[in-house]
């Protein structure tokens, strides 16, 4: 086959479920015909979608959110990190923090979220700090796994060529706990999104759950669904940015084809 | 024969495992000579590899000494039991990763790496990851990184135990090429009888737990070595010695 014709078919195959799911929203909206602020027709959502983006609020909103979920990524992502490195190598530190971390775990965010806009106030900190809370652990968790997981024999080989801790750190540690790490900021990346909005939602001026707010309140459904569907594609964005640097760094790895 | 490299005395230890204590090597002592290629023979547990690791300095010694004689630092050049790549980097890769972590700068750890690559047989697989190589293959990229920073010592932990007799026998000659070509001195662990007297100029016999030398053998069989010496009587007489000391 053509290379031409193959990737004209690849891009197809994606577009195929994204064009029935179009189809059917439009033929049961045409078919149920209810009024726009309960399920609004595709066109309605599609001209509210260009309104917003050329009176600029749509990419206003949005580059607030995305700011707060990336902040929170990085902070939460590099703390973690920090952590888990060190709980990997301390069994003590283990011990000692594990309950709490775990623990930390079945606070529903959701429920505390609100306390922590009280406590940092409705703009941006409040939302960044709960992206880091969220994005904390999962990444933890992956770090600590990661770090275990490197094979005490390697650690011998560079050992035996009297290796320097960082050495160690640089040529060992890190590229072999590198494929169980990105598989954690995979999921971090993902549960930003979830946070920031979470936060934007409880109390915030700005941001796509600002806008979802809003279009709610004015029983603007439209709105509420071209914020969902900005942070939909927000999400898959992240998403991509970590496979494709999977894909750079880890293509060592046979089974490591396919976009999941 | 050459002068004592290295110089092993009353080597004990003990790893503190169940309630008592494991006893894995107990008054282990013998020197090595300069460019001597010396085996070390034994069943299963008998601390081969704890042996090993004790003069690698991957583990302090209970009791005894290990002491190198002029070099304070030897450089170590190690082949462990399985091949033991980085899965993460390519076959000429995880050949320069002695010279990287010695310091050596990229131009010439890749000009050396690729030398290392043709005396090991494996020219064209250079950017090969180690998944795709057979166990024979990996073995070889293992002996090629082991030796790539001209180290004093050569460990060698039962280099091709996990290969099918055919390659073993054509690593066997191999590696006594590389051993001629590059005038190192060599310890390697086995437990195959025919292995040791192919290679080696002494071999020592260790007991079961705790370890203990049992026999020490010189080998005294003309090289260069070829298959041909195993249907001499001598080489039965040896074979024979060791098999009744290990039992
Ligand atoms: N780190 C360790 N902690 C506890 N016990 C150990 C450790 N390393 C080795 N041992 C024990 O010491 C004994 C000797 O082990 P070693 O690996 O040196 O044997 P070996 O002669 O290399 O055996 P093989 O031929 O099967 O490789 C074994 O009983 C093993 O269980
Ligand atoms: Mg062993």
């Amino acid at each position: 086959m053509k290379p031409f014709l193959k990737s004209f078919l690849r891009v197809l195959e994606w577009l195929l479920p994204l064009a029935g799911f179009l189809v059917i929203w439009q033929s049961l909206s045409t078919w149920l015909d209810l009024p726009a602020f309960i399920f609004p027709s595709l066109d309605v959502v599609w001209t509210r979608f260009t309104q917003s983006l050329l009176n600029g609020s749509l990419l206003y909103h949005g580059s607030i959110t995305l700011i707060e979920i990336m902040l929170g990524l990085l902070i939460g992502s590099l703390a973690a990190t920090f952590l888990g490195y060190r709980i990997a190598r301390s069994p003590r530190l283990e011990r000692a923090l594990s309950p709490y971390l775990v623990a930390s775990q079945a606070i529903p965010i959701v429920a505390i979220a609100p306390l922590l806009v009280i406590w940092l106030g409705p703009g941006m900190s409040s939302k960044v700090f709960i992206c880091s809370l969220i994005v904390f652990f999962p990444i933890l968790v992956n770090t600590v796994v990661g770090v275990r997981a490197v094979p005490v024999a390697l650690h011998d080989l560079m050992h035996s060529l009297r290796a320097s801790r960082w050495q160690i750190l640089w040529k060992l540690e890190i590229p072999a706990a590198l494929p169980v790490f990105l598989g954690g900021l995979r999921i971090g990346a993902t549960l930003s999104v979830i946070g920031a909005v979470v936060g934007e939602l409880v109390g915030a001026d700005r941001g796509l759950g600002f806008l979802v707010n809003v279009g709610r309140g004015q029983y603007d459904t439209a709105l509420v669904f071209v914020a969902v569907f900005t942070l939909i594609s927000l999400a898959l964005g992240l998403y991509g940015i970590v496979a494709w640097i999977e894909h750079q760094t880890l293509g060592w790895q046979e089974w490591r084809r396919g976009s999941l | 024969m050459s002068s004592v490299i290295l110089r092993i005395q009353q080597l004990g230890i003990v790893f503190k495992d169940s309630n008592s204590g494991l006893r894995a090597l107990e008054d282990v002592s013998f020197n090595v000579h300069s460019r001597e290629f010396l085996c070390v023979l034994g069943p299963s547990g008998s601390g081969k590899t704890t042996l090993l690791r004790l003069i690698a300095g991957l583990l302090p010694a209970s009791t005894g000494q290990i002491s190198f004689s002029e070099l304070k630092q030897p450089r170590i050049g190690m082949v462990f039991q399985q091949a033991n790549l980085m899965p993460w980097r390519t076959v000429l890769e995880n050949i320069m990763l002695p010279l990287e972590v010695t310091g050596v700068d990229e131009v010439h750890a890749r000009k050396n790496a690729r030398d290392m690559v043709d005396l090991v047989g494996l020219t064209g697989f250079e950017d090969s990851w180690p998944r795709d190589l057979s166990g024979g293959m990996a073995q070889r990229v293992a002996l090629a990184r082991a030796l790539i920073h001209d180290p004093d010592l050569l460990l060698l932990d039962e280099p091709f135990g996990s290969l099918d007799a055919l390659t073993r026998e054509r690593m066997w000659t191999e590696l006594s090429r590389l051993w001629q070509a590059q005038q190192k001195t060599v310890i390697m662990v086995t437990h195959s009888i025919n292995e040791s007297l192919f290679l080696a100029d002494r071999v020592l016999v260790l007991t079961p737990r705790p370890g203990k030398v049992k026999l020490e053998l010189t080998v005294d069989i003309p090289r260069p070595r070829n298959d041909d010496i195993r249907y001499t009587p001598h080489f039965g007489k040896l074979a024979r010695r060791l098999k009744e000391a290990i039992g």
